[in-house]
């Protein structure tokens, strides 16, 4: 059991560290600065343990040779002294050894105070000291070598009068006299060294800590200096790439830094002029579209006058010419049409089209569809099946783009249906809406699935146009779907005739995931799963329900759900179109 | 008494075409090359109907319709090449009853210039109330408080049309059949500027209509009285 306290207190650090890491990682500056300071903190650490080395070595030298000379000359003044004693019983040889003693340590000498010991080698003698010494203070090694009578010193602790004890040198010498051999010790404190060298550690110390700070903040200052303009300068990038083409660099003085943003406010500036260009293009190419529209339809609408009344007029004329004006006449609608659906396909091209969405019940929209469908129907012996929901299926569409293309689906399916029945469902969820149109006609091949769409397509050129489609028709109702953001699917196979589906959003702008109804119908053949690791990788663009293959020669996806190509449903994406085909 | 129609456009093939197309159907035809003298010949001919193309020399479509507008209800039907919705909006809102889209088939601008006519043919004297405002269906009036409301004659039939029938909801394409007089010119835009516009004239706030009211998803109904 956890409280959420203890929870975020345990969490702390793993913030903290994920805070860390992630400066880290974004902040060059933090880098620079943090890996001097740590270089130079090892630099300054060598440079302080070598000096702190050298200096104690050099005060300790100093103290030992000044300590050797002051032993030396006392053993000399103690030999001198002990060889003129005449009393040696106990009590004489004590006083005088006491005396001394007092002689030796009340000296002071360029070496410090210090404290004098003279301890027999042999016994029956007593040990004579000055100070708080104990003659057990004499460290046991130097008693050894001075029993052997050598010579000889060792750095021990030493005790204090006032009790305590503090570092010194202890040096020791034997002492030979007429009145006995001793040991001479001489024990200095290294109290003021050893102030000494704390002081110049301290000194070192903050001396080094200063200077690795300072390097920090040198190295930040100078990494700031360079980092600033590469920062305006992506900062710059961004502001370009959302659209702020005037955007440009700051350019200080004449060095390295003001030379990249010099470079940079150029490739901006290029940049800018590109895209005003490009943006100039594409508006001289919408004008141009519009004035080709005007311009055309003018003349067009005089020779449609014209046709007209020559139309009207044709009981008149000759055998011969009365025919011509029919042909005028019929071939003039053709080249109507046409002509709209070129100019509505070039105003998709540049993007010129716009959605006007407006909520309203789609049953009202297929149900003129198809009432004005039907004088084309009666035309063929195929019959039309609607199936409408019984309540409204509301949606945010244009109803203009969807009756056009429910149009062009209908008339497709008059045209390649045979004269079997055709069949129109729609169908609605809270997220999207969708109709669908079968017909039971030749059906589509797997090759040609990929292709409807495709502009001036034709499924079989030789066989004869009722409907006298411009070969426009899907491509425009593909592009009307996208400007939905829908899809427009169709599932095809031989013999057994094609369903198109038309999936658009609910809300204008919306996103579809699944479409309210399927576009597989039950008759068509079972989907044979083909290997996964055949599949080419996923279109980023896909949002639909099954995993997208690529057309070989077209790059455009559909879905082959079978290897043995009978039954294939496609879904083009707008690539499709602007490959150019 | 024969109808006099004022074909306002730059194009001499097309004005010419026009002519001859008008006149067979019994009409009586002139003609205005372009915008800065169509005003001119607007007070000289005194026509029943305008046709005016919206591309044109000296002072464009828009500002001619504008002008007329100001100085007279006539029904006016805009010739325009372009079909876009702004463009059409615009000729709309600048004052035009109608528009019809190059190319046009003959037999369809003969329709759309009766549709407008029809308009003037007499009716038997009846009055109808809509929130404030009275209708006066014979005068082609509409009064609040006395105030005559000016209207053009086919603000006055959509007006008319939906107070006719009281908390009927009327989608677009039924109005566009009873005050245009279309079967299958659907083009609901029309519907859309000419109740902006009538809103704007009988309305207290148009941007909170009181008098007519959008049913969202359908069309349009007349207020409660």
């Amino acid at each position: 059991m956890t409280s959420p306290l203890l929870r975020r207190l345990l969490g702390f650090p793993n913030r903290c560290s994920h805070w860390v890491l992630y400066r880290w990682r974004r902040s060059l500056q933090l880098r620079v600065a943090t890996t001097t300071a740590l270089v130079s903190a090892i630099v300054v650490l060598v440079i302080g343990v070598v000096l702190l080395g050298q200096i104690s070595g050099g005060l300790l030298d100093a103290k030992r040779k000044a300590a050797l000379a002051e032993a030396n000359n006392g053993l000399r003044v103690a030999t001198a002294e002990l060889s003129v004693v005449t009393d040696t019983g106990s009590d004489g040889m004590r006083n005088s050894l006491t005396q001394l003693v007092t002689t030796l340590s009340a000296k002071g000498s360029n070496a410090g105070l210090f404290d004098v010991a003279i301890i027999p080698r042999e016994s029956g003698q007593e040990p004579v000291v000055s100070g708080g010494i104990e003659p057990g203070d004499v460290p046991p090694r130097l008693d050894k070598l001075v029993k052997q009578s050598r010579q000889g010193y060792e750095y021990s602790s030493i005790p204090q009068a006032g009790g305590g004890s503090v570092h010194g040198l202890v040096i020791g010498e034997p002492l030979d006299s007429p009145v006995g051999k001793f040991g001479l010790y001489y024990f200095f404190p290294l109290q003021s060294e050893e102030r000494t060298l704390a002081l110049v550690q301290r000194t070192v110390l903050v001396a080094g800590l200063v200077l690795v700070l300072l390097v920090a903040v040198i190295a930040d200052i100078v990494t700031r200096q360079v980092v600033r303009p590469v920062r305006e300068a992506a900062t710059t990038a961004v502001r370009l790439s959302a659209g702020f083409l005037e955007e440009r660099m700051p350019v200080r003085g004449a060095d390295d830094l003001a030379r990249l943003a010099r470079s940079f406010n150029e490739m901006a500036e290029s940049m800018q002029q590109q895209i005003t260009q490009l943006e100039e293009l594409s508006r001289v190419q919408r004008r141009f579209t519009s004035d080709v529209s005007h311009e055309l339809r003018t003349p067009l609408t005089t020779v449609r006058m014209a046709a007209d009344v020559l139309y009207g007029a044709r009981d008149e004329f000759p055998p011969g010419v009365d025919r011509s004006a029919e042909l005028l006449h019929t071939e003039l609608d053709r080249f109507e049409s046409l002509l709209a659906d070129l100019l509505e396909i070039s105003r998709h091209d540049a993007q010129a089209a716009e959605l006007e969405a407006e909520r309203l019940d789609l049953r009202r929209v297929v149900s003129r569809v198809i009432e004005g469908a039907e004088p084309l129907v009666e035309r063929t012996s195929s019959t039309l099946k609607v199936t409408l929901p019984e309540e409204p299926v509301v949606a945010e569409v244009d109803s203009r783009r969807v009756e056009r293309v429910l149009r062009n689906l209908v008339g497709n399916a008059v045209e390649h249906g045979e004269g079997k029945p055709i069949e129109v469902v729609l169908a609605g969820d809270d997220e999207a809406v969708a109709i669908t149109v079968r017909d039971h006609g030749v059906g589509l091949r797997p090759e040609e699935v990929g292709l409807v769409f495709n502009r001036f397509w034709r499924a079989d050129p030789s066989r004869a146009r009722r409907t006298g489609g411009t070969g426009l028709g899907l491509a425009i109702s593909l592009e009307d779907a996208h400007l939905h953001n829908g899809w427009l699917d169709v599932w095809g196979e031989p013999g057994k005739g094609a369903l198109f589906r038309l999936t658009v959003p609910v809300r204008a702008g919306g996103v579809i995931v699944e479409s309210p109804l399927a576009l597989r119908p039950p008759d068509a053949s079972p989907e044979v799963e083909r290997p996964a690791a055949s599949w080419p990788p996923l279109d980023p663009d896909w949002d639909g329900e099954p995993t997208p293959d690529l057309d070989p020669e077209t790059g455009a996806p559909y879905n082959n759900h079978e290897s043995s190509g009978i039954s294939v449903g496609t879904r083009l994406e707008r690539d499709t179109l602007e490959d150019g085909r | 008494m024969t109808v006099r129609v004022l074909v306002v456009d730059d194009d001499s093939a097309l004005a010419e075409m026009l002519g001859i197309v008008l006149r067979g159907e019994g009409f009586e035809t002139s003609f205005v090359y372009d915008g800065s003298t169509a005003l001119d010949a607007f007070r000289r001919i005194k026509p029943d109907v305008v046709l005016l193309d919206l591309m044109l020399p000296g002072m464009n479509g828009i500002d001619v319709c504008r002008a007329l507008r100001a100085e007279s209800g006539v029904p006016i039907v805009m010739l325009t090449a372009k079909s876009d919705t702004v463009d059409v909006v615009l000729g709309l809102e600048s004052g035009a009853d109608d528009y019809v889209i190059k190319p046009f088939k003959p037999k369809e601008l003969v329709a759309r210039v009766r549709a407008q006519l029809r308009r003037n043919e007499d009716v038997p004297p009846e009055s109808i109330s809509v929130g404030d405002l009275v209708i006066d269906v014979s005068g082609h009036s509409v009064t609040r408080d006395g105030q005559p409301v000016p209207l053009t004659p086919l603000e006055f039939d959509l007006l008319l049309a939906l107070a006719r029938k009281p908390r009927q909801v009327f989608t677009r394409e039924v109005l566009l059949e009873q005050v245009w007089g279309y079967r299958h010119a659907a083009d609901t835009r029309l519907v859309n500027v000419h109740v902006q516009r009538l809103r704007s004239k009988i309305e207290r706030d148009p941007e909170n209509p009181r008098i007519v009211l959008t049913v969202r998803g359908v069309g349009y109904k007349a207020g409660p009285a």
